[in-house]
């Protein structure tokens, strides 16, 4: 019984690893530029997908492709906040929305126009020679998603806590029009804000892709995973995404091995309601009052 | 009288269409979609247009609706009505018992307590096989028929899902100039102004709520006779942001806009077949392109947009008297 949870926990804190990257994407979209992205999801989808088709057949090698990938769904993000999300500033929140329900449509047709409805694989990055702790099993690529994420998240930490160009986003997220007044150049903020979400997403795909596969629709799923990351830990409140995503992970792993398989999204969304019912601003998030 | 005479000029267009072209696809097939398709906008529009609260997870009723009455018609032998009034009654005692811990949410948070309602459900369609038939659907159940009359061919199921349209594009405008759609519109200016003028807002959420679903339940139980199969797949979450779409489209907080935004969305996809691969990609950038230059949506920005060029005319031609 030991052996079988500690089984389910290494998949839950991988598989949450990933929702917490997707989620911290979301968090830092929505402090910069208070969008709610739902084409987060395509970031991961692209990152992979991107990934994959360059090293396909007698493509360029492995350890080229995968910066080459993360290069172009960087691009592919600031693209979407320079002529998607800029130019409908000022627009309701939920107009936003619609916006990048059809950014994450487009990049969706996008990617089927060019590969298809098939579900690709990528090769792990150092062997499939699985790893024993007692009687559960782990694979290495397993330890990669895990320190990849864990890096990444301290890397975004360190990068909004100590740095000026961290700062000045945060800066922007505040109050914009100050942030303008004391010489910040805000536009390009949000375009570094932007890349740097679709950077977190890509590097998830990249990372979680080996175990997971990937086809066209892949970041519809994860996209909403991460979504409810994110509100789980406090919607803005970057490290809850992050503790939101890797709970989410353990409750959906331990409720499909001890429960039902078939019922573990729904369980995840359950807990979730019942959170949000006692916590309406989530596990870590601030309670906000309404000014009249 | 304005508000009626909008309804008269959608009633003759609902009436003409079909004696026009009675035996057009676009018409008796593509048309009937859209009729339903109006009816769930313009019910979600009453909550989000007007109350403000944003609902992710509307398909949800819309399948409660049409999940019980197929179910109790092919495995109970109900009649058809009787099972839609079923569906109706527990549409209305799910969506009340949720919508108090629900409705107390606001902006993100609603937004996805509604999408995680609505992914529960349609997870329950799924899985609960021996009842719902799973993910294989549920098929072999029988039309509608109406004082005798067996609505079985497009064109009698046109007329039902057009008349149903208009009664709820009725309902809709009343509730909106009545007391209660007053008390609407003011909690979605500001909720803690609204009840510091004696609104009941819980009362006045939890009722639209309800009404809400309830419409969508009726659509969910007409739908379910019109097809005679259903599957999960009608009532999942794609369809709970398309149906956010028709509204945000047409223009939040306008009836006519979400009926206007259900006939696009609706008539898009079956145009847009003719570019194959590229269908997806098209559709994408269409809805991008149109809620960036129309943020306020198709039918409220054309509506200002033609207002505008009609003030600048009569201004220009008051001008030219002066001179």
């Amino acid at each position: 019984m030991f052996d079988q949870i500690l089984q389910f926990v290494l998949t839950g804190v991988t598989v949450g690893a990933t929702y917490a990257l997707v989620a911290l994407g979301f968090s830092i979209i929505y402090n910069a530029s208070d969008v709610v992205n739902f084409a987060q999801g395509e970031f991961v989808m692209m990152g992979a997908m991107s990934a994959i088709a360059m090293s396909a057949g007698d493509g360029i090698p492995v350890f080229l492709s995968l910066p080459l990938a993360v290069l172009v769904t960087i691009g592919v993000g600031i693209l979407l906040q320079r002529f998607a999300i800029a130019p409908a500033r000022g627009a309701s929140v939920v107009t936003t929305i619609i916006i990048t329900i059809g950014a994450s449509i487009f990049l969706r047709g996008v990617a089927l126009l060019l590969w298809g409805k098939s579900i690709f694989a990528m090769p792990h990055f150092s062997g499939e020679q699985p790893i024993h702790i007692g009687k559960a099993t782990l694979l290495p690529q397993n330890l990669w998603v895990m320190g990849g994420a864990a890096f990444l998240v301290l890397g975004v930490h360190w990068f909004f806590n100590h740095t000026t160009l961290g700062k000045a986003i945060l800066a922007c997220s505040c109050n914009r029009t100050a942030a303008q007044l004391v010489g910040i150049n805000v536009g390009m903020m949000m375009l570094i804000a932007y890349g740097l979400s679709a950077f977190l997403g890509a590097m998830a795909g990249i990372l979680v892709t080996p175990i997971t596969f990937t086809s066209y629709d892949a970041g519809v799923m994860l996209g909403l995973k991460g979504f409810s990351a994110a509100i789980l830990g406090g919607f803005g409140n970057p490290m809850g995404a992050v503790a939101g995503g890797i709970l989410l992970g353990l409750i959906e792993s331990l409720a499909a091995g001890l429960i039902s398989s078939g019922y573990k999204d729904a369980i995840g969304f359950i807990i979730l309601l019942l959170v949000l019912f006692f916590r309406p601003s989530g596990l870590f998030g601030k309670a906000t009052s309404e000014r009249v | 009288m304005r508000r009626l005479a909008g309804l008269c000029l959608l009633a003759t267009i609902v009436v003409v269409l079909p004696i026009l072209f009675p035996d057009n696809y676009y018409v008796t097939v593509v048309g009937v979609t859209a009729l339903l398709h109006a009816i769930l906008a313009v019910s979600l529009n009453l909550l989000m247009g007007y109350a403000g609260q944003i609902s992710l997870g509307h398909a949800a009723f819309f399948g409660i609706g049409a999940y019980t009455s197929a179910i109790l018609t092919t495995r109970y032998g109900w009649d058809p009505w009787a099972a839609i009034m079923a569906g109706l009654a527990l549409t209305g005692l799910v969506s009340f018992l949720v919508s108090r811990p629900i409705l107390r949410l606001k902006g993100h948070y609603l937004a996805m307590a509604t999408l995680g309602l609505g992914i529960i459900i349609n997870i329950i369609l799924v899985q609960g096989d021996q009842l719902t038939g799973g993910p294989d659907g549920l098929g072999g159940i029988p039309t509608l028929s109406l004082f005798g009359w067996a609505l079985d061919t497009d064109l009698r199921w046109y007329w039902m899902m057009g008349a149903t349209l208009l009664g709820v594009v009725w309902l809709a405008l009343n509730i909106i100039d009545s007391r209660s759609g007053r008390a609407l519109r003011a909690l979605h200016g500001s909720e803690v102004a609204a009840e510091m003028m004696g609104i009941n807002t819980t009362a006045a959420k939890t009722g639209v709520f309800v009404l809400a679903a309830l419409i969508a339940s009726l659509a969910g139980g007409l739908f379910c006779h019109q097809q005679s199969f259903i599957s999960p797949d009608s009532f999942n979450f794609f369809f709970s942001i398309e149906l956010v779409t028709m509204v945000v489209l047409g223009g939040m907080a306008s009836t006519y806009g979400a009926v206007f935004g259900a006939l696009i969305l609706t008539l898009l996809p079956e145009l847009l077949v003719v570019f194959e691969d590229f269908e997806v990609m098209i559709f994408g950038a269409i809805l991008m392109l149109m809620m960036i230059f129309l943020p306020q949506g198709l039918f409220v920005g054309l509506q200002n947009l033609v207002l505008r060029w009609l003030n600048r005319r009569r201004s220009a031609a008051f001008g030219a008297v002066g001179e």
